[in-house]
């Protein structure tokens, strides 16, 4: 491990922090992204050197929960992700130019780095009718098409912008559709969640810019190291599921001591995600954490797939305290095997490990190919080291 | 005549459109058109109603909690179900953060760049900037080293040729009046909101496992369990530290960094206090209860109504007189457009008949935006922080009457000051003083109650379905940061049955209803004296008064009973 060039002191000093909390930053990427403590250096390393690629973030049908999550960030911080890591040349909530100096600066951002930039695109693109979203009287579509089709790399933030979320439930008045829908051949990367954890998406960016390609993906692609786990197995109130210790009534003893949430609807051994390990807000918290339900809020179409929340998941022989964890969480995902994000995600690095296709969708059957699964997994998230 | 359009607006939420005719370098009329529409009231037909909230929060996430709340409430009312105590505090310190950090926000990052020239900086002093400074206010991250080390932050990113989220803003437009040394001390505190914001927020973690879209709602309460002698409690004795920590914070920030910004910019901008009134109708439902929901007389923020300016009357309000008119909006209403409904009888059919895109303008003589037009008996209100100060104000309310008399004081400016542009700005920033304060104050009663062993969190009386009338319908308001937010919902066999949202930007960005009357954005912008109409600037500064967030404006329910039959929520 040699140690990163000491000029970069200087320009750490000018931009506000210490060269500490810089490798500390590098440090915690590292391990969100589940590459070796070394890769810290190799991060500091890129973040210092490389000129600023330009970004662009476009909003369509959405409600800015994606753009709010990216003031929420930490680990670099948004001003440190705006002003030194990105050119940050489009993004309507917070940029300073409107009207048409706004398209201006979009379409001197994506002509002049054709094919170098990123473009991060939040909200579900209306097929129904292009009037239904419109921005400097174009419709959705276009802008989608013009920008993202020269982009070095597209990321769907959010639900609304991986599958359509929540814009595109029944009836799907507007006809909306998330990006890969409407731009179908398009290479994307999906951060699914309700909204995105800023933490991923950060984790995300840094790579990128570390390696100049994003992180290992499963079928959805959707990076492995955040969609790859069952919420229901790091949850920090398993051990009362396996012990059989149930919130029965809101503010009842069992919820007042932090009791597991599945007889209340909890979606957690149907979801993956790291929320219960990123968690949100600087780490403090999760929605387990606050008392509530997990509901699923990063698997694919989960508005219509784990609706109602508050009713109970399907019952499964043997729940209960006798019964392993392993056993129930791989009871849990063979339960809805065919459509569920776990089983997908699984199938991906599977198909990945055995000869790189990504297409394969092998069956699960049974708990023992879960465990066999998630070793794959385990390995599959530090793929990138290679 | 000439006609200009800023769209996109930028740094609100959401898709607006404006044109505006322009006389002699002055705007003589003006249309606002949101340019989105997604139909979520139609979605969240058939639905169990104990989850509405969690679809409905979705409305708008700048605006996160406000669409949640007001949903639990629209369904309580329904239901005809008290919450306790405990909840109705941890809703109040959920939506009063929300309040702090979104005003802040707005100040900052939002509104600040139409009055402060990031490109000033460059030409500021940082030794007269810490001078400045000090002279206003005590806040630490002032001395000439920290001003030295943001001024080279923004050279550097000038230098490098990637001005990143300030490329092709109006710099150097001569409407822009602040001295060098200002726009830097601005330009320090834009970066010192960002962490602010960022840490306060932590607030709704605690109490709402994440933010945005916090997830601690319930029908009934609250999911934030009590318990001061449980560590795995959403609330214990060491969460209330660390929500005090936050409070404490909030308070500095605001005392120390956003009202001493006020007072120093407010001066160089005295021609603000004269133009952006708007319509002079101005509407509060009121909330942030501090006894039952039902009992208006006991909100921390009253409710009330202020015709024509005049202050010394405050009207009362009645949700009966809220009505929709669709006549210059994209949706059609069976019998007719012209007529306007009220929500619980409401009924929209998404009706596209603007321009195909790419299109250069509206057909403004026609219908031209996704937001429907709310009155008030007929009239076109404004709601926000102004509505509601200028509320409090003339009802009485003591701590809203001491800050705005001593701002005006020291301002030296007359109350009809207050009915402009920069109005609208500074009584955000009043109001998030009285917000600091009052968090406070619930808080410690929270705190009480949790040493005390009143640890009641949720009225799980009617949770089951069962136990519900055939059919119900409710009325659920809150005070949204950008004004007065109603939920209207009809629940039929357990299910969502009919659901009507009437948000503050519909009532503020709303198009002309059938009598050609404006919306109050509309009304505003007439008589501003453009400098250079290819940078509109003023437009701008006029619009953002507002706070516009078209996510929640644009919405639609569909009453010609098309549904679509979803599982039963047991």
């Amino acid at each position: 491990m040699s140690a990163p060039d000491w000029d970069l002191v200087e320009t750490l000093e000018r931009n506000g922090y210490s060269r500490r909390d810089f490798l500390t930053f590098c440090t915690k990427m590292a391990a969100v992204l589940g590459l070796p403590a070394a890769s810290a250096v190799e991060i500091a390393e890129a973040l210092e050197t490389k000129r600023r690629p330009v970004m662009v973030w476009l909003e369509f049908q959405d409600c800015a929960g994606n753009t709010e999550s990216m003031l929420r960030a930490s680990h670099p911080t948004i001003a440190q992700l705006v002003l030194d890591r990105f050119s940050w040349e489009y993004h309507e909530t917070i940029m300073a130019a409107a009207g048409e100096e706004a398209e201006k600066a979009l379409h001197s951002a994506i002509t002049q780095n054709k094919g170098q930039y990123v473009a991060v695109v939040e909200g579900s693109i209306p097929l129904g009718n292009p009037g239904y979203c419109t921005i400097g009287g174009r419709s959705s579509l276009d802008i989608a098409r013009e920008v993202c089709t020269d982009a070095a790399t597209v990321i769907a933030i959010g639900a609304c912008a991986w599958d359509g979320g929540l814009v595109s439930c029944s009836p799907n008045p507007t006809g909306a559709v998330g990006l890969e829908e409407a731009l179908p051949g398009l290479d994307i990367v999906n951060l699914g969640g309700c909204p995105h954890n800023v933490a991923d998406t950060a984790a995300v960016l840094v790579h990128w810019l570390t390696y100049n390609r994003m992180p290992a993906l499963d079928s959805y692609h959707r990076p492995l190291f955040a969609y790859g786990s069952i919420i229901h197995d790091q949850c920090e109130r398993r051990a009362h599921y396996d012990a059989g210790e149930f919130v029965e009534h809101w503010g009842d003893e069992g919820h007042r001591q932090g009791w597991c949430l599945y007889k209340m609807g909890c979606k957690g051994p149907h979801a993956t995600y790291n929320c219960p390990t990123v968690r949100w807000n600087e780490q403090t918290s999760w929605p387990i954490k606050g008392g509530q339900n997990c509901f699923a809020c990063a698997s694919h179409r989960f508005w219509d797939t784990m609706s109602p929340f508050y009713r109970r998941l399907p019952d499964v022989p043997g729940f209960g305290a006798d019964v392993s964890a392993g056993e129930i969480g791989g009871a849990f995902v063979v339960g809805v095997a065919a459509a569920t994000t776990a089983h997908a995600i699984v199938s991906a690095v599977r198909s990945r490990l055995r000869k790189g296709d990504e297409h394969e969708s092998p069956t699960i059957t049974s708990p023992d190919q879960i465990k066999e699964v998630r070793h794959a997994q385990d390995r599959g998230g530090s793929r990138d080291e290679d | 005549m000439p006609r200009i359009v800023v769209d996109p607006v930028t740094r609100i939420e959401g898709h607006l459109r404006i044109e505006a005719e322009v006389d002699n370098d002055t705007i003589s009329t003006a249309w606002s058109a949101g340019t989105m529409f997604r139909g979520i009231e139609l979605i969240i037909q058939g639905h169990d109603p104990r989850e509405a909230w969690y679809w409905m929060q979705r409305i708008c996430s700048v605006c996160t909690v406000v669409h949640g709340l007001a949903s639990v409430r629209a369904v309580e009312d329904a239901l005809q179900i008290e919450v306790p105590e405990n909840a109705r505090l941890v809703r109040n310190l959920i939506a009063g953060s929300q309040m702090i950090q979104d005003h802040v926000v707005h100040f900052y990052h939002l509104g600040a760049l139409d009055w402060v020239d990031v490109t000033g900086v460059l030409k500021a002093d940082p030794v007269k900037t810490a001078q400045l400074a000090a002279s206003i206010s005590d806040w630490p991250k002032a001395g000439a080293g920290h001003f030295t080390a943001v001024k080279d932050r923004v050279k550097a990113l000038v230098d490098s040729g990637q001005l990143s989220l300030f490329t092709n803003g109006y710099w150097g437009h001569p409407a822009y009046k602040l001295p060098p040394e200002a726009d830097l001390l601005a330009v320090s505190h834009y970066l010192d909101a960002l962490e602010f914001q960022r840490d306060f927020i932590r607030i709704h973690a605690v109490l709402g496992g994440k933010n945005p879209h916090p997830q601690s709602f319930l029908v009934g309460g609250m999911s934030t369990a009590m318990d001061p002698n449980s560590p795995e409690a959403v609330i214990n004795p060491e969460r209330i530290d660390f929500l005090r920590e936050r409070v404490q914070r909030a308070r500095e920030f605001v005392d120390q960094v956003y009202l001493p910004d006020l007072l120093a910019i407010a001066p160089f901008y005295p021609e603000w206090t004269q133009v952006g009134e708007g319509v002079g109708n101005f509407l509060a439902y009121g909330g942030y209860p501090e006894g039952s929901i039902h009992d208006p007389s006991r909100y921390f923020m009253p409710r009330g109504i202020i015709l024509d300016r005049d202050l010394s009357t405050v009207h009362p309000f009645t949700p009966d007189k809220v009505t929709e008119y669709v006549s210059r909006s994209w949706y059609a209403y069976t019998g007719g457009d012209e007529k306007a409904r009220a929500p619980y009888e409401g009924e929209t059919d998404p009706n596209y008949t603007g321009p195909e895109p790419p299109y250069k303008f509206l057909n403004v003589e026609d219908k031209y935006s996704w937001l429907k037009a709310p009155r008030y008996d007929n009239k076109a209100m404004e709601v926000g922080p102004l509505a509601r100060l200028l509320v409090a104000y003339a009802s009485g309310h003591k701590q809203a009457k001491a800050i705005v008399d001593s701002t005006l004081s020291t301002l030296k400016l007359p109350a009809t000051a207050l009915f402009s542009t920069l109005g609208r700005i500074a009584a955000r920033a009043l109001e998030t003083k009285l917000f600091v304060d009052q968090m406070g104050v619930w808080l410690e009663r929270l705190a009480d109650n949790l040493s005390s062993g009143n640890l009641e969190i949720h009225n799980g009386a009617l949770w089951d379905p069962a136990t519900w009338p055939k059919s119900a319908r409710g009325f659920g308001p809150h005070e949204a940061p950008r004004g007065s937010l109603g939920h209207w919902v009809e629940i039929e066999n357990r299910l969502v049955k009919h659901y009507q949202v009437v948000a503050p930007t519909t009532w503020n960005g709303g198009p002309r209803d059938t009598s050609g009357q404006p919306g109050p954005y509309e009304a505003a912008l007439p008589k501003t004296r453009l400098a250079d109409p290819s940078r509109p600037l003023e437009i701008l500064r006029t619009i953002h008064s507002f706070d516009p967030c078209l996510a929640c404006a644009v919405h639609v329910l569909d009453g010609r009973g098309r549904r679509y039959t979803h599982l039963d929520p047991l």
